[in-house]
């Protein structure tokens, strides 16, 4: 499979970075070459093969339901959450408008 | 008399103990090199030389109240800006995070301050970790302080931990902190003649680290010696429940348990990594590893990981995949830059900021993972990706039903000159083809500095272990490098 500029475009659409003409056409024979390399991973016979999900198997753990059990990851800290947004207004993260 | 600065982890933590010095002169004298050595090198991107007088300072006063010292006391290290800091600017070397200051503390870097470490600075690194050469950074390259003979162009420290090794090897911090998702301890460690373990994913906590790729990120020392690295790990490792990956199990005491004798231990020889065309210099350090680790009473064994060729293809899906869903995050809306061109509604100035923000590298990177995650190609990238990862780590588990430990190269030359590379992204890729089968599997994995190359400069070797055995990769590293007799060292230019 390879890409084209319009699939190029599309995918920086999806990853939400504005891309020029002029990039998107250098992006298009760096992106194929690199597909074209790991398409070799297709020879691989995988049948009966799970995909791997945990490299070390590890149990899942559920944190004591206590309310800000940790300070750190609790509530309460509203001016330390903001301190560094760009454009906090009034408390809030600010952004453009979104609704007309 | 030795230089402070000469001295490594053990040294320092020792002398100070004895009071041959105080931890504020060592600060002091690392300060001083740090500053000196920063406009040739460019290791670091901040230096908080205060930070490091401070701790200094509490270590020389707890000594004087006959308090007890920490594994890291006076020690001043260098902690890779991709650790988050306190009040200290943390930038992952990216523009989009630029200014950005943590109001907490990275488990990691939080465990090396309460053994008595202080920090020298923020080092520079590729951006997001995303490199093998530290030139996709945005605060500039990190130059190796080693050279070629009778020739001053500027090498690669390796990377993503490229700040980290040439700080290390130009002798201007006694150890630092490194993170490693492909091989980003290993290979700078190896390309500057220092060592750095990777241990078992899980083994350090992930919280506070800015993500690359949560699967295969794993922190870790980088240090002159094995020992010094032993030290260090145990400070930095242990269970976090802020982390839902870390390991719970208790840190052993690596340091204690460091022994060279390797009778009754196998040593795997993995058949592919000998590659059609290898580097002879790569070859011969190798086959001295192996003549070095059969001194050391270990039986040698010849063994197969069949999946080695398709690692590499592999980690270049999961990695942009997992990397293109954390760096989902700078958005411009909760911290970092914020692009908002006239008139902008919210999707264009996301746009906007992550073109302003992101290097190339990342770009590439986050168009690959998300082409591969994308509807319609899912299954025939990503899946197929993970269904290989458990193949190569298959390859690993019958090997290590064989042997304990595996040698083999850390990377497949010695370090290049920058700017060598840095047109084509599939050969710069290929400088992790010996380190990234470890990381797809979790597994714990060494390089140790082995021997010098044609030009004079170094090259590595590497260990793999066990998951969790930390001890025996760090045990076969010492059985080298109390063999190899590796002195060589970057003569001060800068």
């Amino acid at each position: 499979m390879s890409v084209d500029t319009a699939t190029v475009a599309k995918i920086a659409s999806l990853a939400r970075i504005k891309v020029s003409e002029q990039e998107i056409a250098a992006m298009v024979p760096e992106l194929n070459g690199i597909l074209a390399w790991v398409e070799q991973l297709g020879e691989v016979d995988v049948t009966g093969i799970e995909p791997m999900t945990a490299v070390i198997p590890n149990k899942q753990r559920l944190r004591d339901d206590v309310v800000n059990a940790d300070p750190l990851t609790g509530g309460g800290i509203r001016d330390a959450v903001l301190a560094n947004a760009p454009a906090p207004e009034h408390g809030f993260f600010g952004v453009p408008k979104v609704i007309e | 008399m030795t230089q402070l600065t000469d001295l490594g982890v053990a040294a320092i933590r020792d002398g100070i103990a004895t009071g041959d010095f105080t931890a504020t002169e060592i600060a002091a004298a690392f300060n001083a090199a740090v500053e000196q050595a920063q406009p040739a090198l460019n290791a670091f991107i901040v230096t908080t030389p205060e930070k490091a007088l401070e701790a200094a300072a509490k270590v020389d006063a707890d000594r004087a109240a006959g308090k007890a010292l920490g594994k890291m006391a006076g020690v001043p290290i260098g902690m890779k800006d991709l650790f988050a800091t306190s009040g200290v600017q943390t930038t992952a070397a990216s523009k989009i995070l630029e200014g950005f200051t943590p109001p907490y503390e990275s488990t990691v870097s939080q465990k090396l301050w309460d053994a008595g470490a202080g920090m020298l600075g923020k080092l520079n690194l590729d951006q997001f970790a995303m490199g093998s050469s530290n030139e996709t950074s945005a605060f500039g390259n990190v130059v190796s302080p080693w050279r070629r003979p009778d020739d001053t162009a500027p090498l690669a420290p390796g990377g993503s931990s490229g700040g980290s090794s040439a700080a290390v090897a130009a002798r201007i911090a006694p150890a630092a902190t490194g993170t490693d998702t492909g091989g980003s301890i290993r290979q700078p460690a190896a390309f500057t003649g220092i060592s750095g373990i990777k241990p078992t994913y899980g083994r350090c906590s992930r919280w506070g680290v800015v993500a690359f790729a949560s699967s295969l990120d794993q922190a870790g020392p980088m240090a002159r010696d094995v020992r010094d690295c032993a030290i260090m790990l145990e400070a930095m490792a242990g269970f976090d429940p802020k982390d839902s990956t870390s390991l719970n199990l208790p840190v052993p005491a690596w340091e204690a348990g460091l022994s060279a004798d390797l009778r009754g231990k196998k040593v795997g020889i993995p058949r592919e990594y000998r590659m059609d065309g290898m580097d002879a210099d790569v070859v011969r350090v190798w086959e001295e590893g192996v003549a070095w680790l059969k001194d050391a009473g270990a039986e040698i064994v010849d063994i197969s990981l069949p999946h080695t060729k398709y690692a590499l293809p592999t980690y270049y899906i999961i990695a942009p995949a997992e990397a293109s869903s954390n760096l989902a995050r700078y958005d411009g809306v909760r911290y970092g830059l914020r692009d908002l061109p006239d008139g902008a509604g919210l999707q264009d100035m996301y746009a906007a900021t992550r073109a302003a923000g992101f290097g190339a590298e990342v770009k590439r990177r986050i168009l690959i993972g998300t082409y591969v995650l994308s509807a319609g190609f899912y299954d025939a990238y990503y899946t197929q990706a993970q269904k290989v990862r458990t193949l190569i780590s298959h390859d690993f588990r019958n090997a290590f039903g064989e042997v304990d430990v595996i040698l083999a190269p850390t990377t497949p030359t010695a370090a290049f000159a920058l700017g060598e590379n840095s047109d084509d992204p599939l050969a710069m890729y290929l400088n992790d083809v010996f380190s990234v089968p470890a990381s797809l599997a979790g597994l714990p994995a060494m390089s140790v500095p082995a021997g010098l190359d044609r030009n004079g400069l170094p090259l590595g070797l590497q260990l793999i272990g066990k998951a969790f055995d930390e001890q025996g990769v760090l045990n076969a590293a010492l059985a080298i490098e109390n063999r190899a007799g590796f002195a060589a060292r970057p003569a001060k230019w800068w």
